[in-house]
């Protein structure tokens, strides 16, 4: 039972969303702009993947599924393949630039001071631009909000992994602005 | 020296609103929100809890920061001298700090949010409730921690600048306390003494 009464029985984010839409707007229109905004020249499921990431080093299992499905969702690839890359990301089958960003979403997780210049340098090595380290940096940092908003009020979570992944092209569509938190 | 190319003339968080001000102006809108609301929690409690959260996560530029603009909502009910040893005392040990009961018990939930949300248990809520904290107080406090662990992993995990002259930080924090968060931050019209 979350720790606060809600006044709504809806998993995960969007309890305390619904239970509070004005900081619920900034928190979309951020997830909009770094996560799904099509100016970017990291695609929609790398930046999902790098939430998701981060949200399994946060142990957030609400976040991790729902943003580990919509990177599947993306990038077009099965489960298990997701499950893969957060357990190590230099196995899985992405590019060498993502294998760069990851570990620097892997330090901004720990603490900001964890990012080093040697791993930025290791990022850039790999063709990634400022803009890129930047938003990898912002949506690691963000990852570490939602994912103590969701845990820090006891949210409670589906635990069949499959109803994510079901959502997910509902979501892909929708974006995170324009969607009835209650459906 | 940050780790992307801003502008060197912009403190701290100032210089990456001002390279992507797209994420800029929701991460205003949620300061806004979170720090300035009158209803429940005041702008001082707000702006306490905003600093000793980014004292916990050692975030220099925020903790001073907003040390800064707490000292001067403070400064409307008591000395100077006396605004600056409340925020110290919050920084070094709030249960021993001349704060509320529920300040304290608040202060201690935002601490544990700031190790991982998993860390907050219902004793914590049940103490905080006891000393009269609303759901709303609850709530504010633990997204209010939570927003700092983004804020300080932004302004650490790209270096932004961040002065070392304390002297400097009061125009910055003068300005926020009187106009608020938002795009007049990060203008190159910087508050000078």
């Amino acid at each position: 039972m979350a720790h606060i009464d809600l006044g709504n029985d809806l998993p995960g984010i969007r309890g305390p969303m619904a239970y509070s839409p004005a900081t619920a707007r900034p928190l979309n229109e951020l997830a909009e702009v770094l996560l799904r905004s099509d100016d970017n020249s990291l695609s929609r499921g790398e930046r999902e993947l790098i939430g998701a990431y981060t949200s399994s080093l946060n142990d957030c299992f609400f976040c991790q599924n729902v943003h580990g499905s919509l990177a599947q969702h993306y990038l077009g690839c099965d489960m298990a393949t997701i499950d893969a890359i957060k357990l190590d990301p230099q196995q899985g089958p992405i590019s060498d630039k993502m294998k760069a960003l990851l570990p620097i979403a892997a330090a901004v997780q720990r603490g900001g001071r964890h990012v080093t210049t040697g791993l930025v340098e290791k990022a850039r090595d790999e063709g990634a631009t400022d803009r890129e380290i930047h938003d990898t940096v912002l949506i690691a940092a963000a990852f570490c909000m939602y994912n103590r908003y969701v845990d820090g009020l006891a949210t409670w979570a589906p635990q069949d992994r499959q109803v994510y992944v079901d959502r997910a092209p509902r979501r892909a569509g929708e974006g995170y602005i324009d969607f009835d938190l209650y459906k | 020296m940050p780790h992307i190319a801003v502008n060197n003339e912009l403190a701290g968080i100032r210089g990456l609103l001002n390279f992507r001000p797209e994420t800029a102006e929701p991460l205003g809108d949620l300061a806004n929100i979170l720090l300035r609301d009158t209803e429940g929690l005041s702008p001082a409690e707000r702006e306490l809890i905003a600093t000793y959260v980014s004292y916990l996560n050692d975030c220099f530029y925020c903790h001073n920061s907003h040390g800064a603009i707490a000292c001067i909502y403070l400064g409307g009910e008591m000395a100077e001298g006396d605004a600056n040893a409340v925020v110290d005392a919050v920084r070094a040990d709030p249960e021993s700090a001349p704060i509320t009961d529920k300040l304290k018990a608040l202060l201690a939930i935002a601490g544990k949010v700031q190790r991982s949300g998993k860390a907050v248990l219902p004793e914590d809520i049940e103490r905080a409730r006891a000393t009269g904290a609303t759901d709303k107080d609850l709530h504010d406090t633990v997204l209010i921690a939570a927003a700092f662990c983004l804020f300080n992993r932004y302004v650490d995990g790209l270096a932004a600048n961040t002065p070392a002259d304390l002297s400097s930080y009061e125009p910055r924090a003068r300005q926020v306390a009187e106009r608020g968060y938002g795009k007049h931050i990060f203008s190159l019209q910087q508050p000078v003494r």
